[in-house]
């Protein structure tokens, strides 16, 4: 990457600093070198599906959400319904407002790739793990195009992460990113083609993807 | 030539999206080679964006490897796919944006390039080794090939353009003389076109001497092309550096075309050997031809005539002392009767004045003069055609040999180089006779005498191998009988991919040449010969032309006119 380019990246990445707050979501709970869980700071807060998320302020990591869960704080006191009197689900919250308080929403990350300190976007692990207590923040447009900008050498990381939905995510992924692009069809083309070299010989499963993207 | 050295292959693995980048040169990109060897031909993956109805079978491939560049051919093309499953179960191709995804990923087309040389600072060489793993591929720029195969100068004549590609191909003409080659193609594919443009050629170059028996008078005076009615002949072009013979001097004036000499033979210049060519012709059997030996050791010089006016009794008593049964003479005597009712067979020596046809034909030669020997009538007549120029050019053969043998190694004294062009050439050059004819020797060797052979035909699988095997260049039209395309191909190497080549090509006008003149096989468009724009660009004044130039030298002569 050209330095202009990296310069213009951390520019970039200053002047959104005061949105940053804005993008905030939650902090760091649980990290590992591969992946990372974040709390977030409001109920239901979690990133969509494929979210590109930030965490970390110096060499922050990024990572894209394959898992959101909301639970009770205390493990031994399962949430029971509470809306039997209530005609809309949102009465339920307002009779009873320490629910906020008892119940948490968690999401976890799959680590992609991190911004060295020289600002350039590096698409594969960083050298350690986040740490706990780092906020993370939802990337804004720019920073998921810079990303997100074929070919995309993070998406073997994505086929051998333990999730789920894999296939969901990677697809929710490619959704997001490509309305980040100038041009969304001519990106999920060339992207594709980047998803279509990690499934060689997945022929299937890369049509299944690509359908949802459609 | 840029990026000939040093430069390192891109080892990205990645190619162009959009198949439009150039690479190097101004070649346009092709892909990356991932697989091969030296027998079978490197395979490369085309780039993403470069489909397989982009590449042609036949097209110069240039691959830049970590030291050398390599040129080869493309021969083959094929679609492949990095999972067998999509062979047996294909995708849903109704969505777009999955086939666009999966072209050239998933499934991709590939080529086999076949290296033919390397070329560097010191030139090119053969190739003998292939470039490395993922080196890239493109197609061959202009620069790569006029490298390789030279521009028109003073020793090189173009006969077209590389296929889809907008300049000059080149042959060495030359090396081209040096060897006896070969013109070959199914009827109507252009081989006329080709030999004409070839003789052109060694005119232009002066490089030698043409002596060509023309069996349909399509080089002499006009001749005949698919697209236009009719073209101009080598004597329209050269004028007095081209004689005009001819076997029918009638039909000459029929057709009022200018002769410079008829030519008569004489029965006694007929000898066994002629015979022996005629013997497929005729139905002969082996005892038949040999008995003309035994007639003309018998009977002496004028055995034929002799032999022809022995009857009765007398031929009986002749069989009996030739120890050949009756039929056998009598069969022969029938045959060679018919040699009596060509209208340009004499009585006697056929000179006339003391100036035999060979002596004539000799004579021209050796002032510079090209000799195109017309046929006229005698055209479709194959026995009259087998007989004259076997005849004459056993005996310009003796002259060359006895020139060369007193030259004795002082080339100033040598004979002109001579091409002498035979069309039906395989029924000189059968295996049953061309052992024993006179050209069979000459494409054997008489290289070593200045002689050699520019040899015409529709049917190479016809051609004795031996004589096929000494051939320095080949051009081949398109040919579709197996046997031919392998007679044509024999002994060439990497000819089981250049079949594929030659089986492709356009039924006119394209040619595969390779051999002896070329440093690499190379399919050609032919170029353009009969408007008046092809004349121009062989460097021939068209009339308008050449009423100006008279006028100017009126003038330079005489001062402007009043």
């Amino acid at each position: 990457m050209a330095l202009s380019e990296t310069r213009e990246g951390m520019q970039q990445g200053m002047q959104e600093d005061s949105q940053a707050a804005d993008a905030r979501v939650g902090e760091v709970v649980e990290a590992a070198t591969s992946e990372f869980t974040a709390q977030c700071y409001a109920l239901y807060d979690a990133p969509p599906l494929g979210s590109l998320v930030r965490c970390g302020e110096r060499e922050p990591v990024f990572g894209i959400v394959c898992e959101a869960s909301t639970q009770s704080l205390d493990p031994g006191r399962h949430a029971i319904p509470r809306g039997e009197a209530e005609t809309r689900e949102a009465g339920v919250f307002r009779s009873n407002p320490q629910l906020e308080r008892l119940l948490y929403t968690r999401f976890r990350a799959i680590s992609v790739g991190y911004r060295g300190e020289d600002g350039a976007i590096r698409r594969y692990l960083p050298p350690d793990a986040p740490r706990l207590y780092s906020f993370v923040s939802r990337c804004h447009a720019r920073e998921l195009a810079e990303f997100s900008r074929p070919p995309l050498e993070f998406i073997p990381m994505l086929l051998a992460a333990q999730v789920t939905a894999q296939d969901d995510v990677i697809a929710s992924f490619l959704r997001q990113a490509s309305a980040a692009h100038p041009d969304p069809y001519g990106y999920l083309v060339s992207a594709g083609k980047s998803l279509a070299s990690a499934l060689a010989g997945q022929t299937y499963r890369l049509g299944d993807i690509l359908r949802r993207l459609q | 030539m840029n990026g000939i050295n040093g430069a390192h292959p891109d080892h990205s693995g990645r190619g162009s999206t959009d198949g439009s980048a150039d690479f190097g040169g101004g070649r346009q990109p092709l892909g990356i080679v991932t697989s091969g060897s030296l027998a079978e031909g490197v395979h490369v993956r085309l780039d993403d964006g470069v489909s397989t109805e982009d590449v042609k079978i036949g097209t110069f491939v240039s691959i830049q490897g970590l030291q050398k560049r390599f040129l080869g051919v493309l021969t083959e093309i094929e679609l492949a796919s990095t999972d067998d499953g999509v062979a047996a179960a294909p995708p849903d191709m109704s969505s777009p944006l999955l086939a666009q995804v999966m072209s050239g990923t998933t499934a991709y087309g590939a080529i086999t390039v076949e290296p033919m040389l390397t070329l560097d600072v010191d030139g090119h060489q053969p190739a003998k080794t292939i470039p490395p793993h993922f080196s890239r591929a493109s197609v061959a720029s202009d620069e790569d090939i006029s490298a390789v195969f030279g521009d028109e100068d003073a020793g090189h004549f173009s006969i077209g353009n590389p296929m889809d590609m907008d300049m000059k191909l080149c042959l060495d003409i030359g090396e081209l003389i040096k060897r006896s080659n070969g013109v070959f193609g199914k009827s109507g594919t252009g081989k006329t076109f080709l030999t004409r443009l070839l003789l052109i050629g060694i005119l232009q170059h002066n490089a030698a001497s043409n002596l060509v028996f023309d069996m349909h008078g399509e080089y002499g005076w006009r001749g005949s092309s698919e697209d236009v009615n009719e073209v101009k002949g080598l004597k329209q072009l050269f004028q007095s550096r081209v004689a005009v013979f001819t076997l029918d001097g009638e039909s000459a004036k029929r057709r009022r075309v200018p002769v410079d000499y008829e030519i008569s033979i004489g029965c006694d210049d007929i000898e066994p050997e002629d015979v022996a060519i005629l013997k497929d012709a005729w139905g002969l059997s082996d005892v038949a031809a040999d008995t003309a030996y035994s007639l003309r050791n018998r009977f002496g010089k004028q055995w034929l005539t002799t032999f022809l006016a022995c009857s009765g009794d007398a031929f009986s008593e002749l069989a009996k002392e030739l120890s050949v049964q009756h039929s056998t003479l009598s069969a022969l005597r029938n045959r060679l009767s018919r040699l009596r009712r060509f209208g340009f067979t004499t009585e006697g020596s056929g000179e006339s004045g003391g100036r035999s046809s060979v002596n004539e034909i000799l004579t021209y030669l050796n002032r510079g003069t090209h000799v195109v020997l017309e046929f006229g009538r005698y055209g479709n007549d194959i026995d009259a055609y087998l007989l004259v120029a076997n005849l004459l050019t056993r005996r310009i053969y003796q002259r060359y040999v006895e020139m060369s043998e007193q030259a004795s190694g002082d080339a100033t004294q040598e004979p002109r180089p001579l091409v002498i062009t035979i069309e039906e050439a395989h029924k000189f050059l059968s295996p049953s006779i061309a052992r024993n004819t006179i050209f069979g020797n000459i494409a054997r060797e008489m290289r070593k005498y200045n002689v050699t052979l520019l040899v015409v035909d529709q049917r190479p699988s016809g051609i004795d191998d031996e004589v096929m095997s000494q051939l320095g260049t080949k051009i081949a039209c398109l040919l579709d009988n197996e046997k031919d395309t392998d007679a044509v191909l024999s002994g060439v190497s990497g000819s089981r991919k250049l079949r594929t080549v030659l089986a492709r090509l356009e039924s006119n006008r394209q040619a595969l040449v390779f051999g002896h003149a070329l440093p690499m096989p190379v399919v050609i468009q032919t170029r353009e010969y009969g408007s008046p724009q092809s004349y121009r660009e062989l460097g021939f004044a068209d009339e308008a032309q050449l009423r100006a130039q008279a006028e100017r030298d009126v003038d330079a002569l005489f001062g402007p006119a009043d």
